[in-house]
């Protein structure tokens, strides 16, 4: 707060007019950063007619849920929804899971070789996902894990894992050392505490961590394409959202329906856990 | 690290998250003295003392996830970017052989590829200085609007941050469709399609991209700026510094770091842009004009089933991203030690600075009653 007023301070000095400009910027960029999700719900309400129009206007009329019901009803949508809750939600619970054991051991423990292995989670970061994919093939198809959900599941789970931990360093961090001697006078096991006086305690850092997870996941859109071959009934959202694009006409009301459907959950969370999110960043940052 | 001979001053190694500088960190001895038989004692790091593994254990989940989806397929990917492998040998037909840098020649040879590399460079170039550009901007902006302006730009960005890859794609194809896009009709362009030409479609695609990822540096930026603490620009005020000065002199040794991060993961995320160019050129564009590395890698491997020749690709952008890391593990050594000379104040915002003096004070006199105790 001590930030703002002493903002207050600088603005003072300013012109009003100035200040009164800035607003207007503001206003300004957030309408047009907003715009394309506002198109895109729009499209989607709008009756067929009116996407198909070549005089296309910022508002509709007749609001209409005709281009959803298709998107439900056509392409077994509601079974690409379903698949990419699995999947994403798997790769949320147990990425979770994992760095958060492992950031406790890199932050509440020392032991030979932390450091380096601290180095190594960085690294493992940037390694870019998609290099990945020919050899992550071959071997989702000599575990026979192609065309199923596994198959999209582990790689962002090894994918996520590294910047989970690292985003979660902070949060274990700011556990107090005294909270946990405190703990052991009082008698608690390892896991004791590990479980029920830490895990509660850094659970807002995991969901802040998790949106990374859930996002990775929830857009993929190589894995899906590059495992899932065959068996259509385990395809994920980004794929069904491309049944749309015909190579004559693409159904234009179909896509932006399927993609609000797609985007919404991820707003939503997105939403729910942004105050914890910028905070999370900005720890993972000074760190 | 040696184990001390008085069980009562445990080595340094002791106390975990012990940042130099925190208050509390030169009373810890005596504070750790009465636990010292529990748990303290396992965390004594290496040695022979039982619960020396207790890390390990905590990091088996991860490094075996890691050595198996991450570590293992670096290797597979290097391993195969040296064989002849194409159909005939995935599906058995013919044997594997060793090619050794056949695959690479290839590829070093062919005028696409370095026409590809250049494109995916300068593309990636291209979308970091304008996603630094808008974020930072943005971020300025923020810090001198009203309430209702700063949610509302907020909020917006969290919106463009949120859509997914693909969906950020087709809603954007939408918009600049040539047939029932806004974009057109308002720019009075008539059913000009962007996807057409080269740069119309690398230009489409930027856009794209910079919408959905100047969100991440408007907002670190945003927090960092935030974090500057008040006294500092109220005495650069009062001391007569001109806006130019203070964000000179003041907030941009202050944001280096933050400004480092972003940069860096930046070109890191803009390099590997592949959703965006797969959906919204079809696949890498009209004889494959917009094509970047990714795309490439994977039309070689899975569209023609050259799987040696797109893992040498994939080594090729591994190692570029490699040396981009390191030049950022660099970067961020070097802050680091720049950062132990400096004031802690000037990090920390002042929040936090009364929050660990509320908990040394804390601490101070739970040590003091255990002493008492003691006694």
């Amino acid at each position: 707060m001590s930030a703002v007023n002493a903002m207050h301070g600088v603005r003072r000095i300013l012109r009003q007019p100035w200040r009164l400009a800035a607003d207007a910027t503001a206003l300004l960029a957030a309408a047009v950063v907003a715009f394309p999700l506002y198109w895109m719900v729009l499209s989607a309400l709008k009756p067929a007619g009116e996407i198909e129009s070549t005089r296309p206007r910022p508002w509709t009329s007749a609001p209409s849920l005709d281009s959803f019901r298709r998107v439900f009803e056509q392409h077994d949508f509601g079974r690409y929804f379903l698949n990419s809750c699995v999947v994403a939600g798997s790769v949320v619970v147990l990425s979770a899971l994992i760095a958060f054991l492992a950031a406790t051991a890199v932050t509440r423990f020392r032991f030979r070789f932390r450091t380096t292995l601290l180095v190594m989670f960085l690294i493992a970061q940037m390694v870019p996902v998609e290099a990945l994919t020919i050899p992550l093939f071959f071997l989702m198809r000599d575990f026979g894990q192609l065309n199923t959900l596994g198959s999209l599941i582990l790689p962002h789970l090894a994918f996520s894992l590294p910047f989970a931990i690292w985003m979660l360093r902070g949060f274990v961090k700011a556990v107090p050392d005294a909270l946990e001697e405190a703990a052991y006078i009082d008698g608690a096991s390892r896991a004791r505490f590990l479980w029920r006086i830490l895990f509660p305690l850094v659970l807002p850092g995991l969901v802040a961590t998790s949106v990374f997870s859930f996002i990775s996941a929830w857009n993929d859109f190589l894995f899906a394409k590059s495992f899932i071959i065959s068996d259509t009934s385990q395809s994920t959202l980004p794929m069904a959202l491309l049944v749309f694009f015909k190579p004559d006409e693409n159904d234009w009301g179909g896509i932006m329906a399927a993609s609000t459907v797609m985007t919404l959950p991820v707003l939503v969370f997105f939403v729910l856990v942004q105050r914890r999110l910028v905070s999370g960043l900005g720890g993972a940052v000074k760190d | 690290m040696t184990q001390p001979a008085d069980a009562l001053t445990p080595p340094p190694a002791v106390a975990p998250g012990a940042a130099p500088g925190r208050p509390d960190g030169a009373r810890r001895p005596g504070r750790r003295a009465p636990a010292a038989g529990r748990g303290p004692s396992a965390r004594r790091g290496p040695g022979t003392r039982p619960g020396a593994w207790t890390p390990w254990l905590y990091l088996a989940p991860a490094l075996v996830v890691l050595a198996g989806l991450l570590v293992y397929p670096v290797y597979e990917l290097g391993l195969i970017s040296f064989l002849d492998y194409t159909q005939a040998q995935v599906s058995g037909g013919r044997p594997t052989s060793f090619r050794g840098l056949g695959n690479y020649a290839d590829l070093f040879g062919d005028g696409q590829f370095w026409q590809v590399l250049v494109a995916t460079v300068l593309f990636a170039a291209a979308c970091v200085v304008c996603t630094l550009l808008v974020g930072c901007a943005f971020a300025v902006l923020l810090t001198r609007v009203r309430a209702v302006p700063r949610l509302a730009l907020m909020l917006a960005a969290l919106g463009a941050w949120a859509t997914p890859a693909v969906t950020g794609s087709t809603v954007w194809m939408f918009l600049f469709d040539p047939d029932f896009g806004p974009v057109d009709k308002v720019l009075g362009l008539g059913d000009h399609s962007w996807t057409y030409g080269r740069y119309s479609a690398f230009t489409l695609v930027l856009l794209e991209v910079v919408w959905c990822s100047f969100p991440f540096v408007m907002v670190t930026v945003y927090a960092g700026i935030r974090a500057v603490p008040g006294e500092i620009l109220e005495a650069a005020a009062l001391d007569g510094a001109s806006q130019w000065r203070t964000w000179r002199s003041v907030l941009a040794p202050v944001l280096r770091p933050i400004l480092v991060v972003v940069t860096i993961q930046s070109v890191i995320w803009d390099f590997k842009v592949f959703t965006q160019i797969y959906v919204m050129t079809g696949g890498g564009g009209i004889a494959g004009q917009n094509l970047v590395l990714n795309v490439y890698a994977y039309q070689k491997a899975f569209a023609s089933s050259q799987y040696g020749l797109g893992s040498a690709i994939g080594v090729v952008m591994l190692l570029i991203l490699l040396a981009v890391t390191l030049i950022y593990l660099r970067l961020l050594r070097r802050q680091e030690g720049r950062e132990e000379t400096r004031q802690e104040t000037r990090q920390g915002s002042r929040q936090e600075i009364r929050q660990e003096t509320r908990q040394g004070i804390r601490q101070k006199s739970r040590q003091d009653i255990r002493r008492g105790e003691e006694r």
